[in-house]
């Protein structure tokens, strides 16, 4: 047989043709979509403020929280965690989260790691504070973004969850989240991540982290709703956010943050 | 014009449709995107039902004071009133049809989480009154001098 050019071209361009008729039977035109992608109109956002002030550093927030979400109480993962900061007059900051905080800071020395402890003199503290963080349900949430399977996603208050029957354990969004709170679960073997106690909070309750704090340090509210006293500090006092130039737009607010918090 | 030529096309068009059959197999039916946009919506929706399932453990001293109003009213009015009952006598869960469950943290380390002294004047730390447990009765329970429950009264004499 032979075929001329114009017919080749002709033959070629039906094939192609035919093929991208059943490829767009794959996805049809979902007006849920567009709708989607317009302003909501909810009436709940949770945000989270943090007073690092009145933190002293006790990590009952991070025992609550970990036996609250079943997360094994030996392993050296927690959804939440508390660090210290001591920053000494010759100018350096020193960190440290021994356990993420479960037992609280029970030495004044610093932990450096591979068991190693550093020493600081009283004298020698410029200033020392202590930093619970968590999840910052960001209203651009890279994990969710990198997400390949539709795991993990955001619900319409906020909150970013993960399905575990869905959840291949990729590793995407753990390397995704510039703020490291994600995990892998020890028992389940898939992503694992603070959720402001999603059982907790939709139920009409606080978070176990919240109850659990004695001094105030961590509150949670809705920002949708102007009364919230959380809402009012957010929109009246001076208030920030973690790693502000990554373009996440955390949703965990922070009272006297310094510039050596990270 | 000879088979050959249309044979790919067959193939590529099985290919698709047993794509779309396991597509239709293994998708849940209520996967799709969600409030929140194609970008960070895409979910499983009955999944949020699942995570708002979970059992609160940590119920509260609103719970406990249901049946323990005079340890409720004797913290409550002092200088500890502002810690839970959950924080040292664990999660109130199984309680109290299953007494064992509460698991109550008498030890020197969890009196210390607040009371180890750390001069951290920059933070809340710094304003609570604190002991050295190296120097301060080392080995003793604090709890046998100091009652928790009210720290103005002695504790439980042995």
């Amino acid at each position: 047989m032979t075929i001329s050019r114009r017919s080749f071209c002709k033959k070629s361009l039906l094939i192609a043709g035919g093929l991208v008729i059943p490829l767009s039977a794959l996805e049809l035109f979902d007006p849920k979509r567009l709708l989607a992608e317009k302003n909501d109109g909810n009436k709940t956002r949770w945000v989270f403020l943090v007073d690092t002030h009145k933190c002293v550093g006790c990590g009952f927030c991070v025992k609550a929280c970990k036996i609250e979400n079943d997360i094994p109480y030996d392993a050296n993962v927690t959804r939440t965690w508390v660090e210290r900061y001591v920053i000494t007059k010759d100018g350096k900051t020193h960190i440290d989260s021994p356990k993420g905080a479960r037992d609280g800071f029970p030495t004044s020395s610093i932990d450096i790691g591979h068991g190693k402890m550093e020493q600081i003199r009283d004298e020698e503290i410029d200033k020392a504070f202590f930093v619970p963080k968590l999840c910052n349900q960001c209203d651009n949430p890279p994990c969710v973004q990198v997400c390949p399977v539709g795991a993990t996603y955001q619900t319409a208050d906020g909150v970013v969850l993960v399905d575990r029957e869905w959840c291949i354990g990729c590793g995407y969004c753990i390397m995704g989240c510039p703020y490291g709170v994600r995990f892998f679960h020890p028992v389940h073997h898939v992503a694992e991540k603070c959720n402001f106690c999603y059982h907790r909070i939709t139920k009409g309750m606080q978070t176990a982290c919240v109850d659990s704090c004695a001094f105030g340090a961590r509150r949670i509210g809705n920002l949708k709703d102007p009364d919230d006293p959380v809402t009012k500090v957010i929109m009246t006092e001076r208030v920030n956010v973690l790693k502000e130039e990554y373009g996440t737009k955390p949703q965990v607010f922070y009272l006297g943050l310094t510039k050596e918090v990270k | 014009m000879k088979s050959h030529v249309w044979r790919p096309l067959y193939v590529v068009l099985v290919i698709i449709a047993l794509v779309l059959v396991a597509r239709e197999v293994l998708v849940p039916d209520d996967f799709g995107i969600g409030e929140r946009g194609y970008m960070y919506g895409w979910h499983r929706p009955s999944n949020e039902q699942q995570w708002k399932d979970v059992k609160v453990k940590y119920r509260t001293a609103e719970y406990c004071k249901e049946c323990h109003r005079e340890k409720y009213d004797e913290i409550k009015t002092s200088p500890h009133a502002n810690i839970n009952c959950e924080n040292c006598h664990g999660p109130a869960l199984g309680h109290p049809d299953d007494p064992k469950t509460l698991d109550t943290d008498r030890s020197r380390e969890l009196c210390a989480r607040c009371h180890f002294r750390l001069e951290y004047a920059a933070s809340g730390r710094g304003k609570i009154r604190g002991i050295d447990p190296k120097t301060h009765n080392p080995g003793l329970d604090c709890v046998i001098c100091h009652w928790p429950h009210d720290p103005r009264k002695e504790g439980h004499k042995q």
